[in-house]
C-alpha cells in the first residue's frame, strides 16, 4: 500500500524506517536518559531559567557565575540525599513570555526536579502560573514583593533574598533621620518598581516624612535627562533605583544635571548594579548613600563565611571578578543564589527527597522551614522564612560612598523590615 | 523649574536626539532615494558602530579623546565595508528587487544582532567621553559633550550636502536616483553606485552612533528605538528627500524633547506615530517628497 502528498511516493518500508528513526531520537532526546540504578544515583535536576541576554543580561551573567560556584561547593560536600546535583541552564531572553515556556520545558521536557534562579519580577510573574499548573517548585532570587503578596501560587519561593517591601521598611526609618523628610521617588516603569512606588510612601509617613513626586522612566529608556526636571526644587533627597542596560547613563546624567548640589541621593545600588563607581562622570556619587543587599566592597568585619563565599564566587575585594577588575559584580544580590540553593539542599534534605513525585513533599517541607543561621550556607546573614508567604527577611545594608568605595554605614535588623502577613499560600492545595 | 529654563532643557534634549536622528535618518533616505531598498537593517548598522567604537575605543590606552578620534574614523569605515559585502553577496543577487530586499535586510538585522551578541556579549558598555566638561547654567548643568555632538552634526550634514549638490560623485548618485536606467545608458557605473550608497548609507549610521555611544552606551539591542524613529522620520520627510529628512529629524527631535520634558516620553512617541499616520493618509509622498512617478 503506498499513500501520496504532493505527489511524492511514500511507501510503508520508508514511512515505518521514518517512525522508528523519530523514536530512537526521542527516547535518546533530553529528558530519556537512563541510568542503570534510576533515581537512586541519577542527579538531582534543577533548572535554572536564567537572564543570559535581554535587558537582565549582567545580572544573569553573575547569577550563573554564583550558582555554578553554589553547586560545585555542594557536590564537592557529597550532593544532595547522597546525590549529584546538576543544574539546567535555559535563557529566558528577560522575557516574561520566554520565561513562562521556559518553566514550561523544564517540565515538560528536561523533567527537572525544582526550577530556580529568576530575578526580574516580570519574568518571574509571567512564569509563575506555569510553575503552578506543572506542579513544579519554583525557587526565585528576585528582590520583588510579587512572592510575599501571596498573589502567585504555592509553588513559588522566594528563601534567599529579602523582599522590597520589607527591604523599604526597614530602612525608612534611616532615610527620614538622616537623609531628609521630602523624597523624591524615580524608580523603573514596571512590576519590581512599582513595589517601590507602592511601598516607600506608607513607609516613610510612618516615619514622618513625605514622597513628594515620583517619577516612572521605562527599564529600556536610553535617556534620562528629560526626566530630571519634574523633581521638585524642594526635594531633600532623591531616591532613585533603576534597571536596564542604561543604569550608568542614568547615574552620569543625574550627575551632569546637578552637579555637586543638588539634593541627597539615596539609591538602590540596583541603579549601579555591574558597573563601576569610578567610572568616569560618577565622581559627584561621593557622599551618597546606597541599599546593598549584600557588600559589594569587602568590609573590614566580614566572617569567615562571607569572605568564604566571595572567594568561592571569585569577586575580588573591590566586588570585581578576580580575572577582571573590571569586571564588576552584581553582589548586591547574587548572594541570594547560593543561599536559595542550599536552603533547596535544606528541604529536599528535610522531605527526603527522591523525585518529582516528591514535588508536594517538598513543597511542605520548605513551607515548613523557619530560620537559616548566618554561616557558610547563608553568608549575608541570619534570616527568618515565613512558610505561609514563602518569603525570607534578612538584614539590609547601607553603605556610603567614601575614597571610590563603598562602606558600610548601617545595618537593619531582621525585626525592622517584618510586616503583617497580606495571605496564606499553605491553604491552597498542592 | 521655571517655565524658561525648562524650555532651555527641552530644546536642547531635543537637539542632540535630532542631530542623531538626522543623521542615521540621512542614511536610510538616501538608500531608499538613490536604491529603492528599505534597509530594515540600517539599525544594526548603528549597533555595530557602536559596538565597534568601544571595541576600538578601549584598544588604545593613553586619554581618552584618542581611543574616541579614532573610533570615529576606523569604526565606519569597518561598517562601511560590512555594508559593502552584504550588498554584493545579498542585495545584487536580488537585484535591488524592493519586496526581497525588505526580507533580505530582516534576515541580515538577525545576523548582525545575533553576531553582536556571540562576540560582544549582551552587556551595555560605555565609551568615555573624548572630554568631559559641565556646562553649568544657573539653573541647571549640561553636558559640554552632549552639545559638541549637536555642532558635530551640523558639520558632518553640511558635507553630505556638499557632496550631494556641488560634487561630481553627488551628480552621479542624484542622476541614479532621478531615472537609473537613463543614468546607465549615459555611462554611469549604476551597480557600482549602489554598492557606494549603501555602504554610505551604513556609514552616517556608523557616525550617528559613535557620537551617541559617550552619552548612552554599546548594547547589541540598541538599534531598534533609533530605527523606528528613523523610518518615521524619512517617512514624513519625504523618502529619499534629503532637506525633508533633516526638517523632519528637527521637528520630530525637537517635539520629541520638548513633549517628554513637559509631558511624557510616552505621549512623545505617541505623537510621533500619530503624525506619521496622518502625513501618510493625507501627503503619502512626505512633506518634501515628490509623488512616485
Amino acid at each position: 500500500m503506498t499513500s501520496s502528498i504532493f505527489g511524492k511516493k511514500i511507501s510503508r518500508r520508508s514511512t515505518l524506517k521514518g517512525l522508528g528513526a523519530a523514536a530512537t531520537g526521542i527516547v535518546a532526546g533530553p529528558g530519556f536518559v537512563r541510568y542503570a540504578q534510576a533515581q537512586s544515583s541519577a542527579p538531582i535536576k534543577i533548572g535554572f531559567q536564567a537572564h543570559r541576554t535581554g535587558i537582565g543580561a549582567a545580572y544573569g551573567r553573575w547569577y550563573e557565575k554564583t550558582t555554578n560556584a553554589a553547586i560545585k561547593a555542594i557536590n564537592d560536600a557529597g550532593g544532595i540525599n547522597g546525590r549529584m546535583v546538576e543544574v539546567i541552564v535555559e535563557d529566558d531572553g528577560t522575557d516574561p513570555g520566554r520565561g513562562a515556556e521556559i518553566v514550561g520545558k523544564f517540565a515538560t521536557q528536561y523533567k527537572v526536579d525544582v526550577a530556580y534562579g529568576t530575578l526580574f519580577s516580570h519574568v518571574v510573574i509571567g512564569s509563575a502560573p506555569v510553575a503552578g499548573e506543572m506542579k513544579l517548585p519554583y525557587f526565585v532570587v528576585s528582590e520583588g514583593h510579587h512572592v510575599a503578596s501571596t498573589k502567585l501560587n504555592r509553588y513559588v519561593f522566594q528563601p534567599g533574598i529579602t523582599d522590597v517591601k520589607s527591604q523599604i521598611q526597614a530602612m525608612a526609618p534611616w532615610i527620614s533621620a538622616y537623609a531628609g523628610k521630602k523624597v523624591t521617588q524615580i524608580f523603573p516603569d514596571f512590576a519590581f518598581g512599582y513595589d517601590h512606588r507602592d511601598y516607600l510612601p506608607p513607609a516613610l509617613k510612618a516615619q514622618g516624612a513625605d514622597v513628594i513626586a515620583q517619577i516612572a522612566i521605562p527599564p529600556t529608556e536610553s535617556s534620562f535627562t528629560k526626566y530630571f526636571p519634574q523633581i521638585p526644587a524642594d526635594t531633600d533627597v532623591i531616591y532613585h533605583v533603576m534597571v536596564g542596560p542604561a543604569v550608568l547613563t542614568f547615574v552620569k546624567e543625574l550627575g551632569e544635571f546637578y552637579g555637586g548640589s543638588g539634593p541627597k541621593l539615596f539609591g538602590f545600588i540596583d541603579s549601579l548594579e555591574a558597573v563601576d563607581i569610578n567610572s568616569p562622570g560618577l565622581e559627584f556619587l561621593n557622599g551618597s548613600h546606597f541599599w546593598e543587599g549584600a557588600p559589594r566592597y569587602a568590609q573590614d568585619n566580614d566572617t569567615d563565611a562571607m569572605k568564604a563565599y566571595r572567594a568561592a564566587v571569585g569577586i575580588d575585594e573591590n566586588g570585581a571578578s578576580v580575572d577582571d577588575p573590571k569586571d564588576v559584580s552584581t553582589a548586591a544580590h547574587m548572594f541570594g543564589c547560593w543561599e536559595t540553593l542550599y536552603v533547596i539542599k535544606k528541604a529536599m534534605e528535610n522531605a527526603d527527597y527522591k523525585g518529582p513525585e516528591d514535588r508536594g513533599k517538598l513543597v511542605e517541607a520548605t513551607e515548613a522551614l523557619t530560620e537559616f543561621a548566618e554561616g557558610p550556607e547563608h553568608p549575608q546573614g541570619p534570616k527568618t522564612f515565613n512558610g505561609k508567604i514563602h518569603q525570607c527577611f534578612g538584614i539590609q545594608n547601607i553603605s556610603v560612598v567614601e575614597d571610590g568605595k563603598l562602606k558600610v554605614v548601617h545595618k537593619t535588623t531582621i525585626e525592622d523590615g517584618l510586616y503583617e502577613p497580606e495571605g496564606d499560600y499553605t491553604t491552597q492545595p498542592l | 523649574m521655571a517655565f524658561g529654563p525648562h524650555l532651555i532643557l527641552a530644546t536642547l534634549e531635543g537637539l542632540v536626539t535630532s542631530a542623531v536622528l538626522a543623521l542615521m535618518a540621512l542614511g536610510l533616505s538616501l538608500v531608499f532615494g538613490v536604491m529603492r531598498v528599505v534597509n530594515v537593517a540600517h539599525g544594526e548598522f548603528y549597533m555595530l558602530g557602536a559596538v565597534l567604537a568601544w571595541a576600538i575605543a578601549s584598544a588604545f590606552g593613553g586619554h581618552p579623546s584618542i581611543g574616541f578620534l579614532a573610533a570615529l574614523v576606523i569604526s565606519p569605515l569597518i561598517v562601511g565595508g560590512v555594508a559593502l559585502v552584504a550588498d554584493r553577496l545579498v542585495l545584487k543577487r536580488l537585484d535591488y528587487n524592493p519586496e526581497a530586499t525588505i526580507v533580505a535586510t530582516i534576515g541580515l538585522l538577525y545576523i548582525l544582532q545575533q553576531v553582536a551578541l556571540t562576540f560582544y556579549g549582551p552587556e551595555a558598555r560605555p565609551v568615555q567621553a573624548p572630554f568631559t566638561y559641565r556646562v553649568s547654567l544657573p539653573w541647571f548643568g549640561y553636558s559640554g559633550y552632549k552639545l559638541a555632538v549637536i555642532g558635530a552634526s551640523i558639520l558632518l550634514l553640511l558635507a553630505t550636502w556638499f557632496v550631494l549638490s556641488r560634487t561630481r560623485i553627488g551628480m552621479i548618485m542624484r542622476a541614479t536616483q532621478y531615472d537609473s536606467e537613463t543614468a546607465q545608458a549615459f555611462g554611469i557605473p549604476v551597480g557600482r553606485v549602489y554598492t557606494g550608497v549603501f555602504a554610505v548609507g551604513a556609514m552616517l549610521a556608523a557616525v550617528a552612533a559613535v557620537l551617541i555611544v559617550p552619552i548612552s552606551q554599546a548594547h547589541y539591542l540598541m538599534g531598534r528605538d533609533p530605527l523606528l524613529l528613523s523610518f518615521i522620520v524619512v517617512i514624513i520627510g519625504g523618502l529619499g528627500s534629503l532637506r525633508g529628512t533633516v526638517v523632519a529629524a528637527l521637528l520630530i527631535g525637537v517635539s520629541d524633547g520638548i513633549i517628554s520634558v513637559f509631558f511624557s516620553p510616552t505621549l512623545a512617541k505617541i505623537i510621533a506615530t500619530f503624525v506619521v499616520a496622518m502625513v501618510l493618509v493625507f501627503r503619502p509622498q512626505g512633506l518634501f517628497g515628490t509623488a512616485a512617478r
